[in-house]
């Protein structure tokens, strides 16, 4: 493998271990200060309870998450120098932008969070939870407006060789951008909520505090099924934007080959790229793919083969990851629905068969936002910035394979490491249950 | 002023609070082992720090946010450049962070104390590696028109180490400062002897350090050219001796501040000699990176300069409001029975 290829693997590798953890910090942050504010309101130890167990976990996924963000704005620099050179004077500014207004917010008040119980007000320490959860989502915002300008770039001109910002509220106000923001953030809250409801699950099949866990429970339902609506429309819009923006990525997401107006989606596709058809195809649901790419029925589909070889996405990774994710997406307003119906009606404890299924169902958000990523990445390619950087440009020319070998297997050996070592904590805490907050007499430490 | 002027001041300023405030971070990490005699000690070492560790590293990401926003092709070829440097800073700062959260959420003696030997060396190799990159950056990188000429292990050269011991050694006095500081009793008196035992060296380094520069770097040029500007590396060598002055007195909260501003002034001495480059060549200096040839465009400079001037004060408000929420000396009593506490 060559540079770009190898360069290209690492930033998969780091990027995609980043967001095994972004999307629980972007939705449970929402869910603990939820918790903590029914505590303070009501001064319910139980919500106490909620906020200190789930706040634990919360943090154990969050520290992994802020690590393995440094790597990011590193990379773009050390693998992707003339990227950073060619965009840097647009694409600078959100991630400049994102430390000053975000991240400095979320990191501070997290320490004022964990360490603050007995240092500053009961509303106080509540607050400071929203702000590491407003901080957080912020964070998101500016990351996608920047990727969002990697898909649909805006605001800019070519001058003095490079890509120069002439219009920043154009970015800022990218739709791709906010479109892309709002899809991510709501899928982190699916994942949230799965998260909750699996926990919770597995504690009520055990009868573990069935008053605690099943309150947990119903917050994790209401939770999921308002977010996986939200997933689905925003995923709706975003058809849309990719269809006109985008139109070899859209092609390769459904592998459609031929231009052709008022096209059907087929619902069992095995594309054959080499021969630029589909193997298999059919039965089709005539005009459903027109009318999801512009609203109407007879839109003008563009075929992959309206765009050059050397233009085009890899389309089998991109179609399949696209057609998994839609199909799980599916699956978790179903499970989510049951979830809250179930938990509505207070028969939980009835159906331990579906209880199992959801403790198995944790890993399925993770899936699904991943290949969302995949989908959104590998159908940009062959461009880094689109129709404006090819990503072959886009490498660091200082740099060789030996190098970004080495790299490489360093950051799979240790993200591997600690990410096992996450996996194992996050279930040890996880399966241990709330602590008892019974305080016996605690015995005066007195020194000897 | 010229906005690449401005914000060449702002990228000093923010490396110099970097490293003043993550400087006591790496220093209390690096001398953790060896002044946490027993697990309570350990445990109220890692507290001082634990409300603020995170909101301090931030301060790096905005250095290098603010390197790519403003001067983009700086930001492009140091970190290429410095690729296996950044490599190895990267994993220590990623098993750093991680150690604080994990180490106490296992209660097994060998996890812990592979956690504590992780928290040592993960600090000692940012430290060194922040020296040798700047020491290498005040000497110039060998850039000409094909591109660099160097590799990771030319960085090493005996000034680039130099350069990485007076980080060392300048982080470890601050952090054993901060933990005389924060703590009270025993530790805070070994901590304050350590500070004492180990300052003579950062006395010797610097004064080594000084004397070298000016064959090896072009550091003193614009001194040179301007010697008003003595007054920086002057007020520097004054307050890495009002250190010990201070601590003789036993007044450690003077100590330390004399150490942050000590820390603060050194970086403003290098920066200074730096300027208008940010990256020397050191083959011709017709390849060197400047603050003109490598940043934004004026209105790119412009948006990050509105940004920086609202943002920048309102960060520092709340900064300074969460150090005085966690003023309070760390014992071993209230550590002991915080279950949130590290």
């Amino acid at each position: 493998m060559d540079v770009v290829a190898l360069s290209r693997l690492q930033f998969a590798i780091t990027s995609m271990f980043h967001f095994i953890f972004v999307p629980l910090t972007l939705g449970l942050s929402i869910l603990v200060a939820f918790m903590e504010t029914r505590y303070v309101r009501t001064g319910n130890e139980l919500y106490k309870e909620m906020t200190k167990f789930w706040g634990k976990l919360f943090l154990i996924n969050f520290a992994l998450g802020v690590v393995t963000g440094i790597t990011l704005e590193f990379q773009f620099g050390m693998n992707w120098a003339e990227y950073s050179r060619y965009v840097g004077d647009i694409f600078g500014a959100p991630l400049a932008i994102e430390a000053t207004l975000a991240f400095f917010l979320e990191s501070v008040f997290i320490g004022v969070w964990i360490f603050g119980w007995d240092k500053v007000s009961k509303t106080f320490h509540a607050v400071s939870i929203w702000i590491v959860a407003l901080a957080t989502n912020l964070s998101a915002l500016w990351i996608l407006l920047a990727n969002g300008w990697m898909q649909k770039p805006v605001g800019f001109v070519l001058r003095n060789g490079r890509a120069e910002m002439v219009d920043f509220m154009a970015m800022v106000t990218n739709p791709y951008g906010l479109m892309k923001f709002a899809h991510t953030i709501v899928s982190g809250y699916v994942l949230a909520g799965f998260f909750v409801l699996g926990v919770s699950a597995w504690h009520l099949l055990r009868k573990n505090r069935p008053d605690f866990f099943g309150k947990s429970f119903r917050i994790g339902a209401v939770f999921a099924v308002a977010a996986i609506l939200m997933v689905v429309l925003t995923g709706d819009y975003s058809a849309v934007l990719v269809a006109k923006h985008q139109p070899a990525k859209f092609a390769a997401m459904e592998s459609v080959w031929e231009t052709r107006k008022g096209a059907g989606i087929n619902i069992f596709v095995i594309p054959d790229p080499k021969r630029e058809c589909n193997l298999v195809e059919g039965p089709c649901i005539p005009n459903l793919l027109s009318y999801l790419a512009f609203h109407t029925p007879d839109g003008e589909i563009k075929g992959l083969k309206a765009f050059p070889v050397e233009d085009r996405p890899p389309v089998t990774p991109t179609f399949i990851s696209f057609r998994i994710m839609v199909g799980l997406g599916f699956l978790m307003l179903l499970l989510a629905a049951v979830s809250l119906v179930k938990s509505l009606r207070g028969t939980l404890e009835r159906h331990p068969l579906f209880l199992r299924l959801l403790v198995y169902a944790i890993p399925i958000p993770y899936i699904a936002n991943q290949l969302g990523w995949l989908v959104a990445e590998v159908g940009r390619q062959p461009w880094i910035v689109y129709g404006v950087l090819r990503t072959s440009d886009a490498v660091s020319k200082s740099i060789n394979a030996t190098q970004v070998v080495i790299s490489l297997a360093g950051f799979t050996l240790l993200y591997g490491f600690l990410g096992f070592l996450d996996v194992y904590l996050l279930t040890k805490y996880a399966r241990k249950g709330p602590e008892q907050t019974a305080p016996a007499v605690v015995p005066a430490a007195k020194e000897v | 002023m010229e906005l690449q002027v401005t914000w060449f001041v702002l990228w000093g300023v923010l490396w110099a609070v970097y490293f003043m405030l993550d400087g006591f971070v790496l220093g209390a990490g690096m001398l953790h082992r060896y002044l946490g005699s027993n697990e309570a000690e350990r445990r109220v070492i890692i507290n001082t720090f634990g409300p603020v560790w995170d909101g301090n590293e931030v301060w790096l990401i905005t250095a290098g946010g603010a390197t790519f926003a403003a001067f983009p092709t700086t930001y492009a070829l140091m970190f290429s450049y410095l690729y296996t440097a950044l490599l190895l800073l990267l994993f220590a700062l990623i098993v750093r962070g991680v150690s604080f959260e994990f180490r106490g959420k296992l209660e097994n003696d060998r996890w812990k104390g592979a956690w504590d030997t992780a928290i040592m060396v993960c600090s000692f190799l940012p430290a060194l590696l922040f020296g040798v990159a700047f020491g290498n950056i005040f000497r110039g990188l060998p850039m000409d028109a094909s591109g660099y000429q160097g590799s990771f292990f030319f960085l090493l050269n005996p000034f680039g180490l130099l350069t990485g011991a007076l980080f060392v050694f300048l982080f470890l006095v601050h952090g054993a400062l901060y933990l005389s500081a924060k703590t009270d009793g025993d530790l805070s008196d070994r901590a304050l002897a350590t500070a004492n035992r180990l300052w003579p060296f950062l006395l010797v380094i610097a004064a080594a350090f000084l004397v070298a520069a000016y064959p090896a770097t072009g550091l003193y040029g614009n001194y040179l050219d301007t010697p008003a500007l003595l007054t920086l590396p002057l007020l520097a060598v004054a307050a890495l001796v009002s250190i010990r002055v201070f601590t003789a007195r036993n007044n450690v909260l003077a100590s330390f501040a004399a150490s942050c501003v000590t820390i603060v002034l050194v970086v403003a001495t290098g920066v200074t000699g730096l300027f208008p480059n940010l990256i020397p060549s050191s083959l011709d200096p017709a390849y060197s990176l400047t603050i003109f040839n490598s940043s934004s465009s004026q209105y790119t400079l412009r948006i990050m300069t509105v940004v920086a001037l609202i943002f920048v004060p309102i960060v520092i408000a709340y900064k300074v409001w969460v150090y005085r929420v966690f003023r309070a000396k760390v014992t071993t009593q209230e550590v002991m029975g915080d279950e949130h506490a590290y």
